[in-house]
């Protein structure tokens, strides 16, 4: 079991209280109704799975029950960071390199 | 500050029907854990932005932690800080919390919630390892002290536990779970006391 | 009296009881304290099992957790049998019943031991090869008898009745291993206050220190200090000593799972007294002590019983005082086994010989042995071992070859050397790194906060380990915060010191011989086996090990990965390193799937929920039916009444006059805040913001991709505030839905959710009565349909308590949803009945709210959709608000698959035969006559006998449906084809009159 922190409850917390709510900073458009058919696929259906270093939301289900997002390396299962919702990406990633 | 928050969950004058709470008076008591079930109280969920806490602190005679994983107390009443805008206020004195906000103006949202929790207490030395049968938060005073008030997990059910002595929680969980949540302490209890 | 091999004076238990036992149906007096093991050695019994694939007679190997060979069945009653339960892990308790495995019809004369003879018919890779054809043999022929014949010990076949449980704990520093290298490192650690956690998988803390007798530490003999400091430790407020405690694996982030035998040893385990213990403890550090495990020689017919590890003889002389043989023979290649001949000949056992293949080792261990007068030789090799239930001599020969000489013995010690325990380490996702020099594999690089110490880190010496592990364990504590050390390290006066050895087959076992020298004991695993597997192509150690299944049995190779990957090198012509080692997987030692379990059995296997109106219904004998994790009323049978005749009561009595349904497990939330109306306006397809307090609306939910999602009535309570209700099943994953939108996409909306489902009990009283009932009972409501029209909501009074009375239906009468705080449910429902009764009203359970609604052509979410239907395929295009800009769905609503001509639409079902009913789910067709595979168009949905139509009805979804009204289509069956009608989904009052009384 993982320890995750919540940048809400700002500790880390087990694993069993979270819930993975998918890929991270994918916005929904303000104008969905206008969007075109390839738009809408890319935002609804096309996901990056990548090897290594992805962004993630999670929610913190059984604890503060806040939405927040996590960068993860899909190599080690390390999580990286968490950050709050709404923040943007962060450029800078602690002990990864690149 | 909504109209419909005005109309109180308590009953007024004299219902002419009793209130049958979940496993009223259950307990069991194992060498050095008590677990019981507590009497009905007093709850609302309250959610609000950080502005509006210091009105709602007032209004409710209690000051709202701002601080995860902390809970404040005065008299009966204490507020738990459950996320970064949301509280759970409970009345153990038969105050209703809802109507003390039904008065404030400033951005909230008060939800009665008096009947959708029930309490149980959880008291001895062997009280932390009786809930650490099920729940995987470290609940050593160091990391959780007097006060300390979380949701989490017991089990497979949700609950909310508040360290209300050095040796007693009151875990708090949903009506229909109460009866798992119960038998899950009181197996932990046996645990526990062994 | 506790055995004749028990030698008076050895060992550590003086005064301890007798135990009786039985073995096979044999008798047996032991002493508690003993292990099974060595109470059966010290009755002279070294034949325990017979093996795996060859049916070979075995004995007891070793003295501990890596036993490949002593599996037996434990019975305590008819229920409580536990198969492979290692005789040397087991300990003795007064009355302890075992039985020997895998032999018929005895553990002495096994007809299955024919294998053996036959057994080049069964080398590696047999089964592969073996049972390829003819094909159809192998489910009738091949599986059946494999199964038959495979596996050791019987499964129990009753439920458990053992009770186990779980404990999650958190500490600075978790030590895993109660050697001589555990104790010191948990004591470094405890002596700085920090939280310690110490676990050691023996009934005895010591670790070697409980065989050894060279070892003083602070003055005082080894064990004697073990357990000195053990009790220091275990007296200490920050530290938890766990005994019989098996760390069996270590996950991330410094999560390790423990298993604790907490009463498998006692006669009679208390009531509350859990089996086992499954231990989950995040540590902040880790120290891993988990020692080393000593490897057999690889040598002719090695298996014989009374051919054991050398330490695991000096184990049952040291600590169980048990000699394991009168006349014994040693055969090593390092100096430990030297230790084990000089304490049994001190004990007054001959030691026949020494066999030791090296050329000339010296060293004080060697003069020891020969001033005792052991004979001792050197450069030589044990080419095979005579007898067959038992080891009756060795056959001596010099290395190089040469002249053979049989020694007669009862007993053969062996010793290759010692392989540190890095279980643990690898599963930790540590690299292990081989020593050249030493031979073995220890810790190289580290992936977890952790360190090892002592043997299991290839540091030999106990002065040497003591100090390692002493500094590892207040720097562990360091690492985690502690701020003071004031603690004396314990200081190591004397010590037995070995190293070294040798990895493969030993000579007489070599590549041009046929003998069995078996590898793996458990899986029967020889040295030719695995050179047969490289001869046959298997390159990589994973393929070896497949192919000869070496390390693949319960004890996961703890004695056997060694050699054979030494063997399956040299046969390569390759360095060991890089052939590699095989992956350590979780678990170290085999787990009860108890453990596993623990708590989450019976009533605590999942929360099983009520509503508080529950008891009523029980007490009127309804049958329950499951929806989700609730308990549902199904229905109420009268006495004589089967389902089907409750049901159509219960119809008849809702249409005719009125009935009573608990539908409290609705899920409820409470939406509120200034911009409630917007936000409902996005997670909805319909219009809100019109909707005036005090009214409610049937609003439907979708998902992103324009399906449905959920569906249910939702009342404006006051400008900012809404009461949603949604479907019961729904419940958890529309909050989670709702507040992902409002946390991650909304969040600019000033609105909060919070779920009241179970807040509020809701009695629904529907029919042309439910206002008579209702009335009396309210106060503070205008109940007339002027002032609460259908659909509609106020808050007031009944019987005296708060409720939130809304008027709805989903059975197409006059109803009404009376929400009251839970507590009061049973009272209130009660209320209601006794006025009910005075109108002829029914309970109704969950069956007849199906056949009602679906009369009505309501549909279920999740029943008559399944997550590809869109509001247009459901006929609900009309609750989708046409002028809004934005709702969750309305692009995916959109795609050009949704819009599509064809697209399945529900519609209704008439069977030409009004009695016959069809089964949710069965295929429909255009042409029964076509060929086989059918074009299938739809699929039926939900279906009913409907006592209020006199017919059978059904909903359907039907490619185009709405463009077939009138149409036959059909339904084919295993008894015939059905012919039906497509229709519109209304069946009963089509014009909805009744709605409004």
């Amino acid at each position: 079991m993982l320890l995750i922190r919540c940048p809400y409850c700002e500790e880390e917390r087990p694993e069993l209280e979270f819930r993975n709510a998918g890929e991270a900073h994918i916005a929904r458009s303000v104008n969905i109704a206008g969007e075109t058919d390839d738009d809408f696929e890319k935002f609804f259906f096309i996901r990056s799975n990548p090897k290594g270093i992805i962004y993630e939301r999670w929610r913190h289900m059984h604890g503060c029950a806040r939405f927040f997002n996590a960068v993860r390396d899909t190599v080690t299962d390390k999580f990286v960071m968490t950050y709050k919702a709404g923040e943007p990406k962060p450029s800078k990633l602690p002990g990864v390199a690149k | 500050m909504a109209k419909a928050a005005a109309s109180k969950t308590a009953p007024a004058a004299s219902p002419s029907v009793e209130r049958r709470p979940a496993l009223a008076g259950r307990s069991t008591a194992a060498t050095g854990v008590k677990v019981e079930v507590l009497p009905s109280a007093e709850r609302i969920s309250l959610r609000a932005p950080e502005a509006s806490v210091a009105a709602l602190s007032k209004a409710l005679g209690v000051t709202l932690p701002k601080k995860p994983k902390t809970s404040a107390s005065k008299g009966k009443r204490t507020a738990l800080w459950l996320g970064p805008d949301e509280w759970l206020v409970i009345d153990e004195a038969g105050n209703d919390p809802l109507a003390d906000c039904a008065g404030v103006a400033a951005l909230h949202s008060a939800v009665g919630i008096s009947h959708r929790n029930i309490a149980i207490a959880v008291t001895g030395a062997g009280a932390a390892a009786t809930i650490n049968a099920g729940c995987p938060q470290d609940l050593s005073l160091d990391a959780f002290p007097v006060g300390a008030a979380s949701r989490t997990i017991l089990g497979k059910a949700e609950i909310v536990v508040l360290r209300t002595a050095v040796d007693a929680f009151r875990v708090e969980c949903w009506r229909s779970f109460s009866d798992y949540v119960f038998t899950f302490l009181s197996e932990g209890s046996r645990d526990a006391a062994v | 009296m506790s055995g004749a091999f028990r030698i008076p004076g050895a060992g550590r238990f003086k005064q301890a009881k007798t135990a009786r036992f039985s073995f096979d149906g044999q008798s047996y007096a032991g002493i508690e304290g003993d292990t099974l093991a060595s109470a059966l050695l010290a009755n002279g019994v070294h034949l325990v099992g017979r093996s795996f694939k060859y049916h070979r007679p075995r004995g007891i190997l070793s003295a501990g957790a890596e036993e490949p060979n002593a599996l037996v069945e434990i019975k305590r009653d008819a229920a409580r049998k536990t198969p492979n339960v290692r005789a040397t892990v087991q300990e003795l308790y007064d009355g302890l019943d075992a039985q020997s495995q895998n032999r018929w019809p005895s553990l002495s004369f096994d007809v299955g031991a024919v294998n053996d003879i036959a057994s080049p018919l069964f080398s590696a890779g047999f089964y592969y090869k073996t049972f390829m054809w003819p094909k159809a043999a192998w489910k009738s022929l091949y599986e059946p008898k494999i199964r038959a014949a495979a596996g050791l010990g019987v499964s129990p076949d009753q439920p458990d009745p053992d009770h186990y449980s779980s404990r999650y704990a958190h500490c600075d520093v978790l030590v895993l291993g109660g050697g001589a290298a555990g104790i010191a490192a948990a004591l470094a650690a405890a002596e700085t206050g920090m939280r310690v956690i110490l676990a050691d998988e023996q009934a005895e803390f010591g670790g070697s220190l409980r065989f050894e007798t060279g070892a003083k530490i602070d003055g005082q003999d080894g064990f004697a200090w073990a357990q000195g400091t053990i009790a220091k430790l275990s007296a200490m407020d920050n530290v938890r000593v766990l005994s019989r405690t098996t760390a069996f694996g270590y996950y991330a982030q410094n999560f390790v799972g423990l298993v604790e035998r907490v009463s498998d040893h006692l006669k009679t385990p208390g009531h509350d007294l859990a089996r086992e213990r499954l231990w989950q403890i995040r540590a902040k550090r880790v120290v891993l002590a988990s020692g080393a495990i000593e490897r057999h020689m690889v040598f002719a017919d090695n298996d014989r019983p009374g051919i054991m590890l050398a330490g695991a003889a000096r184990t049952y002389l040291n600590h169980y005082g048990v000699a394991v043989g009168k006349n014994v023979g040693v055969y090593t290649a390092n100096d430990s086994a030297y230790a084990a001949a000089i304490d049994l000949k001190k004990a007054g056992v001959n030691v026949a010989a020494i066999i030791d293949l090296r050329d000339n080792p010296t060293g004080p261990v060697i003069d020891e042995a020969r001033a005792l007068g052991i004979e001792v030789n050197f450069g030589r090799a044990v080419i095979r071992a005579g007898g067959k239930l038992r080891v009756s001599s060795m056959t001596v020969q010099p290395k190089n070859g040469g002249g053979e000489r049989t020694i007669p013995v009862d007993a053969i010690l062996m010793s290759a050397g010692w392989t540190p325990s890095v279980h643990l380490f690898s599963q930790s996702r540590g690299k292990v790194a081989f020593n050249d020099e030493t031979k073995r594999f220890v810790p190289g690089t580290y992936a977890q906060d952790c360190v090892s110490v002592g043997a299991c880190n290839g540091t030999d010496g106990l002065s040497a380990t003591v100090d390692e592990a002493y500094a590892a364990g207040a720097k562990a504590a360091k690492d985690a915060g502690a701020k003071i050390a004031k603690g004396t390290k314990p200081k190591v006066d004397a010590s037995e010191s070995w190293s070294r050895g040798m990895l493969g087959a030993a000579p007489g076992a070599g590549p041009d011989t046929t003998v069995k020298a078996f590898v793996d004991f458990q899986n029967d695993v020889t040295a030719k086996d695995i050179r047969q597997a490289v001869h046959e192509g298997m390159r990589s150690i994973e393929h070896v090990k497949r192919f000869t299944t070496n390390g693949m049995a319960t004890d996961q190779g703890k004695t056997s990965n060694m050699h054979g990957l030494a063997i399956a090198a040299e046969t390569l012509g390759k360095p060991i390193p890089e052939v590699g080692l095989t992956t350590f997987r979780a678990p170290y030692t085999p787990v009860t799937f108890g453990a596993i379990v623990s708590h989450a059995r019976g009533p605590l296997f999942d929360p099983t929920r009520s509503t508080a109106i529950h008891p009523w219904a029980e007490a009127q004998g309804a049958v329950f039916e499951d929806v989700g994790q609730w308990k549902r009323a199904w229905y109420f049978p009268k006495a004589g009444e089967d389902m089907h005749a409750a049901v159509d009561r219960e119809c008849v009595a809702v249409r005719k006059t009125a009935g009573l349904f608990d539908a409290s497990t609705l899920g409820k939330i409470e939406v509120v805040g200034p911009d409630a109306a917007k936000f409902m306006e996005l997670l909805y397809t319909n219009p809100w913001e019109k909707l005036e307090p005090g009214r409610c609306r049937y609003g439907i939910m979708l998902r992103e991709d324009g399906f449905i999602y959920d569906d249910g009535v939702v009342g404006r309570l006051a400008p900012d505030r809404f009461h949603v209700t949604t479907t019961t099943g729904g419940a958890p994953r529309v909050m989670n839905h709702m507040e992902d939108y409002l946390q991650t996409e909304f969040p600019h909306l000033n609105v909060w959710l919070t779920s009241i489902t179970e807040q509020w009990a809701v009695i629904a009283v529907q029919g042309p009565k439910s206002r008579d009932i209702i009335a009396p009972l309210v106060e503070g409501i205008d109940m007339s349909d002027e002032a609460l029209p259908h659909m509609s909501v106020r808050e007031g009074r009944i019987c005296g308590v708060p409720t939130r009375l809304f008027r709805m239906s989903f059975t197409g009468e006059r109803g009404f949803e009376v929400n009251v705080p839970v507590d009061y449910g049973q009272a209130v429902w009660e209320a209601l009945w006794a006025e009910g009764q005075k109108h002829g009203a029914a309970a109704y359970g969950t069956e007849a709210m199906h056949v009602l609604r679906a009369e009505k052509g309501y549909i279920i979410v999740g029943q008559d959709t399944d997550g590809t239907v869109t509001p247009n395929d459901a006929g609900l295009d009309w609750a989708v608000g046409k002028k809004k800009p934005d709702f969750v769905g309305i692009r995916g609503m959109a795609r050009p698959d949704l819009v599509a001509k064809g697209r399945k639409q529900l519609v209704g079902l008439k069977t030409r035969d009004p009695k016959v009913v069809l089964e949710e789910g069965a295929q429909i067709v255009e042409d029964p006559k076509q060929a086989i595979p059918m074009k299938m168009i739809g699929h039926v949905t939900s279906s009913y006998w409907s006592e209020n139509c006199g017919r059978s009805i059904a909903l359907a979804l039907v490619a185009g449906g709405r463009d077939r009204m009138g149409d036959t289509l059909y339904v084919p069956m295993p008894n015939g084809v059905i012919e039906v009608e497509v229709t519109g989904m209304v069946f009963f009052d089509e014009r909805g009159g009744r709605l409004n009384g």
